[in-house]
């Protein structure tokens, strides 16, 4: 019984879920910031240093 | 700057190498045997541990863990020491990470054979086993990040976010789907039920294909097509892209396997749109790799390596448009629970990683060994077998797959069912056959490099410690120009590591926490009840003879389905289900709706001998279940188990079960002789046939009560 007293069953711990839109546009806010910063970052990137980690695989 | 001198181990390479082809050729010959079962039911001999519902499992599981599972060990132990320009960081844990996989392989093969399953595809291993890959996991992960760290060039290439992101997200995946409450030394119950359990399953068995499948073979991929090539990578930028893109979007595809089910609607929608997205930085790779080649075209005609890698490449783009393709509900509703899937998944597994591999095979045993390859033809003759045997592997799953669908749906004029479920399974027994004949032809391609290598091994004089030379690290980075936040990250390993795990955690979070949380998600049935004591031992029966794998237990809100099966399924009816056994493929018919549905010795006799009901059942005979008893001794282990889950069984039911037990036996005992079946009451068959008269029955008990959300 202590695992069932200590550890969530996964069941009806709210009846519904209000304002779950706010979810699914928190979610897409983190993602789609999270990409134009990253092509933004892979497209401004110094062209020596992308060249040369290219390069890693074929030194040895 | 002073020049270090090192070595590289390649004895550890060698060692999985060894491995990978050996645990090929086992899970293909496994493979090779239930294709052909499935024509010939007389090839599952009638024995407990070679029959389909066993074999199956271990052919899964030794393609994807043992076969791929060494291939990546021996792809990441080759690429990571030369791109950190560091030997592996410590030998002793290489050794322990080499036999610890190796042992766990053959325990699970043991065990499968033996009937020790959690139900759970591509999971099937219970909870002893799944301790042990934990701590093999670890053991990995120690050596692979001790590597990056002692490493000697200051950059992390590409392939190896790739290996870091792979080992993050397998251990979150495993730890996650893993939890089960033990009843036994080997057996336990899913700790989540239901819906739930399905989606944590398919969100598992999603990124497991991602993440095992596809993420270390990408890293492979960015070492290995370079390497052959001797040319960079078409584009370090794009690289980077594909890898975030990737492992951010993969993690929330999961819920596409659960189509049209029982699973919430949002949810289903959510896996939708993602697998749409997932094309973007899948065909990204793809393309990536093979523009690598480019202007190279003409070593590809020379050099059987790149053949190899060329077509796994290929085959990883036609497979990763497929998958989004798959997740279209109009497409899904013709292509789930039918042989479509199989095909789809054998370009992955054929294509993508099998080549992938064979062409790392080739290019790392002549090195390994000092030595030209033995026979450049043979492997180019391995080649085209293999690929000829991908091609009449795929497209008679395809032809076969499509057309069942369509047979299934098929209604005469008067409004009836055009076919019976098994006039649709004898329709397509030749593309059975003919997809048998393309996985002999994929195996017979394996034998030949199996004697190619040998011969180049037997040529060569291995170097198990390759010297090497490199300046050490200096203490301040170098640095290009500006400085710019992913340059922060990319040398570091456990901050990659940490985001890492936040880009694959987010999408998992999302989808489960309200499915588990919220009940409006899951609407209650107040006529579902637990399963009975003989039920439960029954539904263990159903679940140790793998009759998931060709049954469902999902009945989709379809016209056809309804009028085939009966009531589409709901998400209440399975609260009690751990684990839940909606099952994938519908090798046979759905069950989801069996209980009552035949007299008890309708049951009886088609377990004993399939083809005595059905004339031209593929099923396999289940002899066994007639002379084997009742584990009743377990029986109140069970009932903890499942109370602990939080089942209402009433208190201290756990030491009277076995009363109910005998007392539900002998009623069908007694019915079962009225049928002039005399058989005693504590066999496994009537444990069986009183679960399967369980199945489905308890929302015909008050179908109007399905409670409201208040």
């Amino acid at each position: 019984m202590l695992l069932k007293d200590k550890f969530m069953k996964f069941i009806n711990y709210l009846e519904k879920i209000t304002g779950v839109d706010i979810y699914a546009l928190t979610s897409f806010g983190i993602f789609f910031t999270f990409f134009i910063v990253m092509v933004l970052w892979a497209w401004k990137a110094d062209k020596k240093m992308i060249n040369e980690i290219s390069q890693i695989p074929l030194e040895n | 700057m002073q020049v270090e001198k090192f070595y590289y181990d390649n004895k550890s390479v060698r060692m999985f190498g060894y491995a990978t082809v050996l645990w090929g050729v086992v899970g293909m010959l496994a493979g090779l045997l239930i294709a052909v079962q499935i024509y010939l039911p007389a090839a599952n001999f009638n024995l407990p541990f070679t029959t389909f519902g066993r074999v199956r499992p271990v052919h899964t599981n030794a393609v994807i863990f043992a076969f791929v599972g060494n291939g990546i060990f021996m792809g990441v132990y080759y690429s990571l020491q030369r791109l950190c320009k560091a030997r592996m960081f410590s030998d002793v844990l290489s050794k322990i990470h080499f036999w610890g996989w190796q042992l766990i392989i053959v325990l699970a093969a043991v065990t499968l054979l033996s009937g020790y399953t959690s139900g759970k595809e591509y999971a099937e291993l219970e909870w002893p086993i799944d301790i042990l890959i934990t701590l093999i996991w670890v053991v990995f992960g120690i050596n692979m990040f001790g590597t990056i760290i002692t490493r000697r060039e200051s950059h992390l290439y590409v392939a190896i976010w790739f290996f870091i992101a792979t080992w993050v997200t397998v251990a979150m995946l495993h730890i996650v789907n893993s939890f089960e409450v033990p009843f036994s030394w080997m057996k336990s119950y899913s700790f989540y039920a239901g819906v739930q359990d399905a989606l944590v399953q398919w969100w598992y068995g999603h990124n497991a294909v991602a993440f095992f499948l596809t993420t270390p073979y990408l890293g492979l991929m960015y070492y290995f097509i370079p390497k052959a090539s001797n040319r960079p990578v078409y584009s370090y930028r794009l690289s980077i892209v594909h890898f975030w893109a990737l492992i951010f979007i993969y993690i929330w595809a999961g819920p596409h396997h659960l189509l049209y089910t029982a699973l919430p609607d949002w949810a289903q929608s959510l896996g939708t749109v993602f697998s749409i997205m997932l094309i973007a930085p899948s065909w990204g790779g793809m393309l990536n790799g093979l523009f690598t080649l480019r202007g190279a075209w003409d070593k590809v005609r020379e050099e059987p390596v790149l053949k190899f890698m060329v077509v796994a490449v290929t085959c990883y783009g036609m497979a990763t448009f497929e998958g989004p393709l798959l997740s279209l509900k109009t497409v899904n509703a013709i292509s789930h629970f039918t042989d479509w899937t199989i095909g789809h998944v054998h370009i992955g597994a054929l294509g993508w990683n099998g080549f992938l591999t064979f062409g790392m095979l080739y290019y790392l045993t002549p090195k390994l060994f000092n030595t030209p390859l033995y026979s450049k033809k043979l492997a180019t003759n391995h080649f085209w077998i293999g690929t000829i045997g991908i091609v009449l592997y795929a497209i008679p799953l395809y032809w076969a797959g499509f057309t069942q669908a369509e047979m299934w749906k098929q209604f005469t004029e008067e409004g009836q069912l055009k076919y019976t479920f098994l006039e649709t399974v004898t329709h397509i027994i030749p593309m059975y056959i003919t997809r048998s004949i393309g996985g002999l032809l994929y195996l017979t391609g394996v034998f030949i490099m199996v004697y190619n290598l040998g011969k180049t091994i037997a040529a060569g004089s291995f170097i198990g410690d390759e010297e090497a030379e490199a300046p050490a690290l200096p203490k301040v980075p170098e640095t290009h120009g500006k400085q710019y936040w992913h340059r922060w990250i990319e040398a570091r390993p456990i901050q990659m590591l940490i985001v890492s795990l936040v880009a694959v955690a987010i999408g998992g979070i999302i989808e489960m926490v309200p499915t588990f949380l919220i009940k409006s998600n899951i609407p209650t049935i107040s006529s579902v009840k637990p399963y009975t004591p003989l039920e439960l031992q029954g539904r263990d029966v159903y679940i140790r003879e793998g009759c998931y794998l060709c049954h469902s237990q999902m009945i989709r809100p379809f016209r056809d389905e309804v009028a085939r099966y009966g009531e589409y399924s709901k998400a209440g009816e399975f609260v009690y289900d751990h684990p839940f056994q909606w099952g994938s493929k519908r090798t046979g018919p759905d069950l989801a709706r069996i209980g009552g549905k035949y007299p008890n010795a309708w049951h009886y006799n088609h377990m004993w001998d399939p083809r005595s009901i059905s004339p031209g059942s593929i099923m396999p005979q289940y002899t066994w279940l007639f002379d084997n008893k009742i584990d009743t001794a377990l029986t109140g282990a069970k009932i903890r188990a499942m109370i602990t889950l939080g089942v209402p069984y009433p208190k201290d039911y756990d030491k009277i079960a076995n009363d109910d037990l005998v007392t539900q036996a002998k009623s069908i005992q007694e019915n079962l002789k009225k049928d002039k079946i005399e058989t005693p009451g504590n066999v496994e068959i009537v444990a069986l046939i009183a679960y399967l008269q369980r199945v489905g029955t308890d929302i015909k008990a008050a179908p109007k009560q399905v409670a409201s959300l208040k």
